[in-house]
């Protein structure tokens, strides 16, 4: 099948790419960008390992066509971090030793940052709503509920650096 | 959130601290690279067909249409591998039967569960690869299926294996593969001296250890004759060997390279598709890359046993336990090798009971291979046995954790598979839920109820490799070849700190391929950083005793005039002349060259693990479902070197445990096809199924390690699906032998229970 | 995954004509939480697939004080629950719409691709007709319109006929003192499956009901109405003796199976249960100091 060339903000940056009809985004951002910090648990929307924010809002990208993002803009993990400096999502998994072997981590940071963009104050209960759609075997999601929930705070407090009331670089 | 129940002595610097792993930046940026992260220029993307039946035989299969697919490059099936011998034959402390490791990678003349691998596809896209499958023709005689252990254990069953023999049937085909037992005391004696006897009948259910990354297999082939393997995996090595072990080639002509690994739990023991990737990377001399599906994963990875089991236990009035006999009959699967020795080792393990008998089968079913999980069949038993404890301590009238304090194993308690325990920490677990804000606080409101639960590990030695170099800079890289599946970077790097007196920051740990380092056991059996934590000190150690060599000839006095101590090099006789790590390691190159520091073990002085936990649960009467409310769970990690992760083993293998307990299963159809592949079916816990889970490390350190450590791994999966059990007692009366404990059962059983109280006075006055 | 092309039409009329020209082998695509699964597992090879999110009418979201609620098939759950207006007047609906998978499965699939997949455990369809919602059908000559209620006729299986698309749902105003509501049972919290669903609208007058719909998911080959059930709560108090017969007649007009998650028995035992706590909980709503929805 002839391929389309489509056009897209990748984290913030001008792509352009090849694409079949039936590529999905992931597949589009992992064999096609290069970009395979999102990941493939299932590739039936169950594990949110392939999270994505489109256009503003939360997906499974193994869910969308890579056609549909046609002047569309994507975040991805890869665009979580302003350079070296990581965000206060990506200090606080750290510092609470949120993450075991990695795999869900992506998935749950752009999670994580979607539900913070809309809700700079939420809860535990939806802290734990928000992260049904992405499933973690390791840690079962204490950290990450507490990371989020570290997270939320040092954005609210408007600091991001490690220099957080949380011990410096202790996790 | 995490108390420390500090027992050890000694001070350490950096061991028991919470510093931030050293992979963790690649780890939230995507920049980590898992096995299906990889590509290389030119790769071909291979395919499995997979059986639809559970159980057939293999008449013909034609490629020919597939082949002149345009774009594929290679199939292979069953014929294209070498037939293994049929014994077991030793890899590193494991032993593997190639035969039947080969015939689960592709089957030869039988299919043994829907989702066995027939033929393997390579071509230039996955989506021609997949194609391809469409157009092989297998020709399949279908066998009725076998998916019970009641089933197949009958004299009328039919047999998956007709070469299969066991020692007591002699030369009569069976589906048991083993008949193991154990025995202690006087089994008639020790029931005649009890006064209370209990006897109940359990079923588990097939379940899948759900890591979230699917196998995958990167594998090249050069016309030198090497390969190289890239692969998430537990076992790099095991990996080389066994993929040699079923194409029938040198393990030397293998280099495996781990990739980051998302998650294993013991289900990336083994090999799937590595063998497959390589075979046809030598059929097409190019790069192939494998990836499962998720249904692939479900259908025909390796899962952990469903099982039958039985207990009887007997006590005194007083609560002592006088004898106990079980019986335990696990799912193998397709070939050998369910973890029900395990089981039988592990069941009774946590108490002192002088009369025992145990018996236990291994037994095959249409049904995928099992392979590890997690404290590998530790959990069904404890199931059992944990649920009958539970039973006594309520007829002795004493609380559950008494009774277990009561009857608990300690130091010179003979295990029942072996000698007496050195020192070990079950009690105090005990203790430590006894104790705990959790277990003192009131648990309020109708239909709640909570349960307690014990579990026993045997953690692992084995073998494995470290290396400690020396940078001019002062700083030290540490290299093994143990894949990091939950953070033991940062151990390794926490115990070189520590041995070496320096900030862990100063440390780089990695984990390095099959041709750079020395044979490692597999990542599991909790032995990473028991046993590749004790390589990492003895290497460490080597580098101290090097650099105390290089300090001597600075000092001008013996190697052993020179103190070592936090980090600084000094002549005992003169404490004033000292040198630092960091100042010593610029002078290397003028005292002798660089240093590296190695060391190869065998560990011995293994440590086991136990661990309590505490449940409080809420049923919905009119629905049977479960609600976790509370959760509190204590071990004994003899040493938590990072204690953060030790927490994280306990939470993750505790929730592990609730999933068992409450809503996993394979469901298979009377045909032998699973019905529930994907994981909006197979349901494992998400983010608010669950509580806060409060951790308690409890911290008495295994004599067989210089720095106390325990494998913390997986025995915090085993207490769960008991603990909710009684629970789930407490909350609505019922006792439930089955798991899982879903609604639909739990329900039945609730109105089962209405509808006896109604027709019986009796029962209703006891409700 | 087969090979399709891929098409994305502003208009209705567009539309149409991609289906005319490639017939049963078209499929409208909306937030793909169905169809691109489906797809991959090849239970589903169109040749064709047709994108409805740049249809305009399709994304329309619209209430009217006179004809009620016009809601776009491509309408994602999330424009739905964030709307306020439309919560405060459809709870039932957007109680459904809350409780379809994910956050991520949320922002993309629509009620409009819940309906037209013709899944028994559709969770918007229970709720849907309990609020006596419509369908709005475009074909090549005319639009039509199908009661909720009639649109699914077998498990996967819609009235649509292959040259035909749904608009969208036309869900008339909730007259005053009614409300609604949309349980479901799963045996985990979120992120599962209706094993079932139950959708209920009830008109009061004090403690009394005047009207009431009842729509069971999960339980049949199609959403099944609980005619006797509802029939039997009209003019009654909302008691406990009255719920429990409404969920006795309501599991009576269920014909569930086994399936993987759960069997037959079990399911008709929670279709009394969710059909007195959906009551229940739609007479709580019309409680003058009840917050929210
Ligand atoms: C992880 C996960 C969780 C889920 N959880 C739930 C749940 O809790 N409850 C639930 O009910 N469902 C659930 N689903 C199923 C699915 O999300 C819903 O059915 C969803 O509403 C479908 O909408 P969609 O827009 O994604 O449909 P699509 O996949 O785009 O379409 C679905 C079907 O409808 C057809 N179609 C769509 N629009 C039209 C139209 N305008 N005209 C004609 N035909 C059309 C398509 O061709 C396709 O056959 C879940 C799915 C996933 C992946
Ligand atoms: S890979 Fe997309 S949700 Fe699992
Ligand atoms: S850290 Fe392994 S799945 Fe979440």
């Amino acid at each position: 099948m002839a391929k389309t060339r489509i056009e897209a903000t990748i984290n913030g940056e001008p792509v352009e790419f090849l694409c079949e009809p039936r590529q999905s985004l992931l597949e589009v951002l992992r064999d096609v960008l290069n970009l395979t910090g999102t990941k493939e648990g299932c590739l039936t929307g169950d594990c949110g390992a392939c999270s994505v924010i489109l256009n503003g809002r939360l997906v499974c990208s193994c869910l969308v066509l890579g056609l549909e993002v046609a002047g569309a803009t994507v975040e991805t993990v890869e665009g979580l971090a302003a350079g070296t400096e990581l965000v206060p999502l990506q200090q606080a998994f750290l510092q609470q030793a949120a993450l075991q072997c990695g795999i869900c981590t992506p998935g749950f940071l752009v999670a994580a940052k979607a539900l913070l963009d809309s809700n700079p104050n939420p809860s535990e209960t939806e802290i734990r709503y928000a992260l049904a759609g992405n499933l973690c075997r390791c840690t079962g999601y204490d950290k990450i509920v507490r990371a989020v929930m570290d997270a939320a705070a040092l954005m609210r407090q408007g600091q991001g650096r490690a220099s957080s009331p949380m011990q410096g670089r202790e996790a | 959130m995490a108390t420390v129940t500090n027992t050890s002595n000694g001070t350490y610097k950096v061991v028991g601290t919470r510093p931030l792993r050293p992979d963790g930046v690649d780890k939230v940026t995507g920049r980590a690279k898992y096995g299906a992260d990889y590509s290389l220029p030119g790769m071909l993307h291979g395919k499995v067909l997979r059986s639809p039946h559970a159980h057939a035989r293999i008449k013909a299969i034609n490629v020919e249409k597939a082949l002149k697919l345009a774009g594929v490059k290679a199939i292979v099936t069953g014929r294209d591998l070498p037939e293994g011998e049929n014994k077991s034959v030793p890899l590193g402390e494991m032993s593997v039967n190639p035969r039947h490791l080969g015939h689960n990678i592709l089957a030869r003349d039988k299919v043994l569960y829907q989702g066995h691998a027939v033929a393997a596809v390579a071509a230039v896209t996955p989506y021609i690869a997949e194609q391809a499958l469409e157009l092989i023709e297998v020709e399949y005689e279908v066998l009725p299926p076998v998916m019970t252990v009641d089933e197949a254990m009958a004299s009328t069953a039919p047999i998956l294996d007709p070469e299969l023999r066991n020692e007591e049937l002699g030369d009569q085909p069976t589906n048991i593969a083993k008949h193991t037992q154990l025995k202690r005391g006087d089994i008639e004696a020790g029931f005649k001296s009890a006064e209370i006897v209990i006897e109940r009948e359990f079923r588990t259910a097939m379940v899948h250890q759900g890591y979230i990354e699917p196998h995958n297999a990167l594998a090249t082939y050069g016309s030198d004759g090497r390969g190289t393997i890239y692969c998430s995996t537990q076992g790099p090595f095991e990996v080389r060997g066994m993929s040699a072990a079923v194409l029938g080639i040198s393990p030397g002509s293998i280099k495996v390279v781990p990739a980051e690994i998302g998650g294993g739990f013991g289900g990336k023991t083994t090999v799937y598709l590595e063998p497959l990737a390589l075979l046809l990377a030598m059929k097409t001399g190019r790069p192939v890359k494998m990836v499962m599906t998720r249904a692939e994963v479900l259908r025909a990875s390796g899962p952990t046993s469903g099982s039958h089991i039985k207990v009887k236990m007997g006590c005194t009035r007083q609560g002592t336990i006088t004898a106990a006999h079980v019986w335990l009959a696990y799912e193998a699967g397709a070939f050998p090798g369910s973890p029900v020795a395990a089981a039988a080792m592990t069941v009774l393990a946590p108490y002192a009971i002088p009369n025992v008998l145990i018996d236990a089968y291994d037994v095959l079913v249409n049904r995928p291979k099992t392979a590890a999980y997690r404290a590998p069949g530790a959990t069904n038993a404890a199931f059992a046995a944990e649920s009958v404890v539970d039973e006594l301590a309520e007829r002795c009238g004493l609380d559950p954790l008494d009774f277990r304090i009561l009857n608990g194993s300690h130091e010179g308690t003979p295990h029942p598979a072996g000698p007496p325990y050195k020192r070990i920490g079950f009690i105090e677990t005990c203790e430590a839920i006894k104790n705990s804000a959790h277990y003192k606080s009131p648990l309020k409101g109708a239909n709640r109820g909570r349960g307690v639960a014990s579990g026993f590990w045997f953690n692992a030695g084995m073998q494995s490799v470290a290396m400690v170099h020396v940078h001019a800079d002062g700083t030290a890289s540490v290299v093994t070849g143990s894949p990091d599946i939950g953070g033991s970077r940062a151990s390794c790097a926490m115990i070189a700190a520590e041995v070496l007196g320096v900030d862990v920051d100063q440390v780089r740990p990695m984990v390095t391929d099959t041709d750079a380092i020395g044979h490692t056991d597999v990542t599991g059996g909790s032995r990473v950083t028991f046993a590749t934590g004790m390589a990492v000190f003895q290497a460490a150690e080597d580098v101290v005793r090097q650099l105390k060599e290089r300090a001597a000839k600075l000092f001008e006095c013996k190697p052993d005039e020179v103190e070592f101590r936090a980090g600084t090099f000094a002549a005992k006789s003169n404490p004033s002349t000292s040198i630092t790590i960091k100042d010593l390691a610029k002078r290397l190159p003028r005292t002798g060259g660089p240093v590296t520091g190695r060391a190869a073990v065998n560990a011995r002085g293994v440590g086991p693990a136990f661990a309590t936990a505490c449940i409080d649960v809420e049923v919905d009467p009119e629905t049977g479902k479960v609600e976790i409310l509370r959760c509190t769970i204590a071990q004994d990690a003899g040493k938590a070197i990072h204690p953060s992760y030790v927490e994280g083993q306990m939470q993750g293998g505790t929730a592990q445990g609730v999933g068992w307990a409450l809503n996993e299963e394979y469901v298979y159809d009377s045909q032998g096809r699973l019905l529930n592949s994907g994981l909006l079916d197979y349901r494992m816990p998400t983010c608010p199924d669950l509580p806060m889970m409060e951790p308690i490390i409890v911290e008495v350190p295994n004599p067989g390690h210089p720095l106390g450590v325990r494998g913390v791994g997986e025995v915090s999966i085993v207490p769960p699906p008991a603990a909710i059990a009684n629970a789930i007692y407490r909350a609505v009366g019922i006792r439930m032998t089955e798991l899982p404990m879903s609604p639909p059962r739990l329900l039945k059983a609730i109105l089962a229970r209405r509808a006896e109280d109604r027709t019986s006075p009796a029962a209703a006055a006891r409700a | 995954m087969h090979e399709f092309s891929y098409h994305a039409p502003t208009s209705v009329n567009e539309a149409i004509n991609l289906l005319a020209t490639h017939g049963a082998k078209a499929r409208l695509l909306c937030g793909g939480t169905d169809l691109i699964i489906q797809m991959r597992a090849g239970t589903q090879q169109p040749s064709c697939v047709i994108d409805a999110k740049r249809i305009s009418d399709l994304r329309r979201l619209s209430l009217d004080p006179a004809t009620g609620l016009f809601l776009g098939a491509a309408v994602p759950c999330v424009e739905i629950y964030q709307n306020e207006a439309v919560a405060s007047r459809y709870p039932g609906l957007v109680d459904a719409a809350k409780l379809i998978g994910s956050v991520q499965i949320r922002d993309r699939a629509s009620v409009g691709g819940n309906l037209a997949n013709g899944s028994p455990a559709a969770d918007s369809v229970p709720a849907l007709i309990a609020l006596g919602a419509v369908a709005r059908i475009a074909g090549p000559d005319r639009e039509r319109t199908v009661p909720v209620e009639k649109f699914v006729v077998a498990p996967g299986r819609t009235v649509l006929k292959a040259d035909e698309l749904l608009v969208g749902m036309q869900i008339p105003l909730p007259p005053a003192n009614a409300s609604s509501a949309y349980l479901r049972f799963t045996p985990r919290n979120e992120m599962d499956i209706a094993v079932v669903g139950v959708g209920v609208a009830v008109k009061m007058s004090g403690e009394g009901c005047l009207e009431a719909q009842i729509a069971l998911g999960a339980v049949g080959p199609t959403q099944i109405v609980a005619k006797e059930a509802a029939t039997y709560l009209a003019g009654k108090r909302l008691d406990e003796a009255t719920l429990e017969h409404a969920g006795r007649l309501a599991a009576q007009a269920a014909t569930p199976i086994d399936d993987t998650r759960g069997t037959a028995e079990f399911r008709r035992h929670i279709v009394s249960v969710l059909t007195r706590r959906a009551l229940l909980a739609t007479a709580a709503r019309l409680r003058p100091n009840h917050s929210g929805n």
